[in-house]
């Protein structure tokens, strides 16, 4: 910060005035092509979608008219609209646990100094670069109904008696995508938490181990409770990304069976695509915006209590 | 207890082990590249086999006999060139512009004069966490208005802004690690801020960059929603529509799919592994240490 103070200011070098002053494009002109970009395409039309989800606009008729919260109070009557809902906050909450739960486990493996460590952390860079979109069609097969290799094996081992249809049965699809989703976020948060995890000063380590606290002690006693915010921030972010999946359903499920894994972005795709209901579609993405944030704002308290808690 | 405890090792703070915790340590190890690595393996593994081999109820990891049917396939009864050539387009124009855009914007906030910068990152960070859904109907009416819908400009526009936060974030955290003192004697001398962007603090930053536009480059070549939303024919689709569409009136055609994953993920792989250092410092700020 100072430094940067420093830098702005010519005058301490006491050359300001004597300095030859040519037109140069301000800092402001340099971020400008940033800050327009993202202006254009992300805060822009989230103000354009606010507008449309209170018009009737479809894209199908010319009906296209101001009708005020007409189409919030249809969708709180919508019992599609809560069955989505319902399935984006399961989906996020069993992922964001999992995730953050493994992802512990790896990264307080990844911690210990071991031959062969660089091979893990590369490999672990694998699920993260792979376009969702084929890994929907890779769990696709791993899982898939007739030749899939899990239910080869779950029946090798014996755990199951005949094959099953795991996305393509109401009961199992959720968590199929559950686990998909498991597979290819957890390494990164692993790398996240690893990250934390490095933060903690090795003084404090070696104190526990010198008053003899056993590995688990001093995970439980010392690590943890100084990981805690990291953990609580990465869970956050994983929250909210997760509570916005859409790839995975959409190629796996397209929301199926019988709307088994419809989330709220699918559902909004669809009423904006399919049906073609802008208005609509636009009340709903607004919902889902309220819904992050109050996602957003739960993490922040509790965030702020962990950090208070510290600092006493 | 243990002999650590009584000798406490200075040059190795991490826990010592005993003998049964180290082979669980290296278990969990292997493990961990296995639950990475395998699936695709398997994907790999498929793409090489027969169909009558793939349904033929008892599945096996290496590929006997051995084809390549299902890499013609995609190339010569699918066009999968022509996904992968519109991938390459938006992909790579996206990562110019968003380098361009990106870095000059990270290097005014972070060694340039302006007021609130906090504010302005803070402000960039937010928008990232925007749900992408609720912008894509406003921008679908507004490209439509436009005649931008099934064009290249469209998903690069898009993939531009969603890139930029976090080349900013990056490259902002990049730049201001660099000491002061590297660029005074060129602000002495009066030289422009731009002039001593492109001639100090850019070459110096190389990796930084390259890394930065690694991950543009992986985000635009993955990203899928918007290029289903925005483009309906072959001439722009990019390959994630493609794979999307892949499937036959009657049957799954699982070797096929296998066979564009492979080709999809292959490069990002390897440009990957071969990043793998870099990328990490720059997903975790630089915290992950050897």
């Amino acid at each position: 910060m100072a430094i940067t103070e420093v830098q702005g200011r010519p005058l301490l070098l006491g050359t300001k005035k004597a300095r030859v002053r040519t037109w140069e494009p301000g800092p402001l002109l340099l971020l400008a092509p940033a800050l327009a970009s993202i202006g254009a395409v992300s805060v822009y039309p989230v103000l354009l979608g606010l507008w449309l989800s209170l018009r009737d606009t479809t894209l199908a008729s010319p009906t296209d008219s101001f009708i005020g919260f007409g189409n919030y109070r249809q969708l709180l009557a919508d019992g599609q609209f809560w069955n989505a809902w319902t399935h984006t906050i399961e989906f996020t909450a069993a992922s964001t646990l999992l995730e953050t739960a493994l992802g512990l486990m790896m990264a307080l493996v990844l911690s210990e100094s071991f031959r062969g460590r660089g091979i893990v952390r590369a490999a672990m860079l694998v699920p993260w670069a792979i376009p969702t979109v084929v890994t929907s069609k890779m769990f696709g097969w791993l899982f898939d109904g007739q030749n899939g290799v899990v239910n080869y094996l779950l029946r090798g081992m014996g755990l199951i008696q005949h094959n099953v249809d795991w996305y393509g049965s109401t009961s199992s699809a959720l968590w199929t995508i559950v686990v998909a989703d498991v597979w290819k976020t957890t390494p990164f948060m692993a790398l996240l938490l690893l990250a934390g995890l490095q933060t903690i000063p090795h003084s404090l380590t070696e104190a526990s181990i010198i008053d003899g606290a056993n590995p688990w002690q001093q995970f439980w006693h010392v690590r943890l409770p100084l990981l805690a915010p990291t953990l609580l921030i990465a869970a956050m972010f994983r929250a909210l990304d997760a509570f916005r999946i859409f790839d995975l359903v959409y190629v796996l499920t397209g929301g199926g069976p019988a709307d088994s894994t419809e989330v709220l972005s699918t559902m909004t795709y669809k009423n904006l695509f399919s049906a073609l209901q802008f208005g609509y579609g636009s009340a709903l993405s607004t919902m889902m915006f309220i819904t992050e944030a109050g996602i957003a704002v739960i993490f922040g308290a509790i965030l702020l209590r962990k950090l208070r808690e510290v600092g006493q | 207890m243990r002999d650590a405890g009584i000798h406490p090792q200075k040059s190795k703070p991490a826990i010592n082990f005993p003998a049964p915790g180290r082979v669980l340590l290296y278990a969990c190890a292997v493990f961990i590249v296995a639950w990475s690595v395998g699936p695709f393996l398997w994907q790999t593994s498929t793409s090489l086999q027969l169909d009558r081999e793939l349904v033929s109820g008892s599945p096996k990891l290496v590929p006997a006999p051995f084809t390549f049917e299902h890499f013609v396939n995609i190339f010569a009864g699918k066009s999968f060139h022509r996904y992968l050539f519109n991938s390459v387009i938006v992909a790579f124009s996206t990562t110019f512009l968003c380098l361009l855009f990106g870095s000059v914007a990270a290097y005014a906030l972070a060694r340039l004069d302006i007021r609130g910068r906090f504010g302005i990152l803070g402000f960039i960070l937010a928008v990232s966490m925007f749900p992408q859904i609720a912008i894509v109907a406003p921008l679908y009416v507004l490209a439509s208005g436009l005649g931008w819908l099934d064009t290249y400009r469209v998903l690069i526009v898009v993939y531009l802004a969603l890139g930029l936060p976090l080349v900013i974030w990056v490259l902002f955290g990049y730049f201001r690690s660099i000491p002061p003192t590297i660029d005074e004697a060129a602000r002495i001398d009066g030289a422009k801020p731009l002039r001593i962007f492109f001639q100090i603090i850019l070459p110096m930053s190389l990796p930084a960059v390259v890394t930065t536009g690694l991950l543009c480059f992986i985000a635009a070549w993955n990203e899928f929603m918007f290029a289903l939303a925005f483009t309906s024919d072959i001439n722009h689709q990019t390959v994630p529509v493609g794979i999307a569409n892949f499937t036959d009136l009657h049957y799954v055609p699982w070797g096929d799919i296998a066979a564009a994953s492979v080709v999809v993920t292959l490069p990002l792989i390897l440009l990957v592994l071969a990043f793998e250092r870099h990328i990490i410092s720059g997903l975790t700020g630089g915290a992950v240490k050897e």
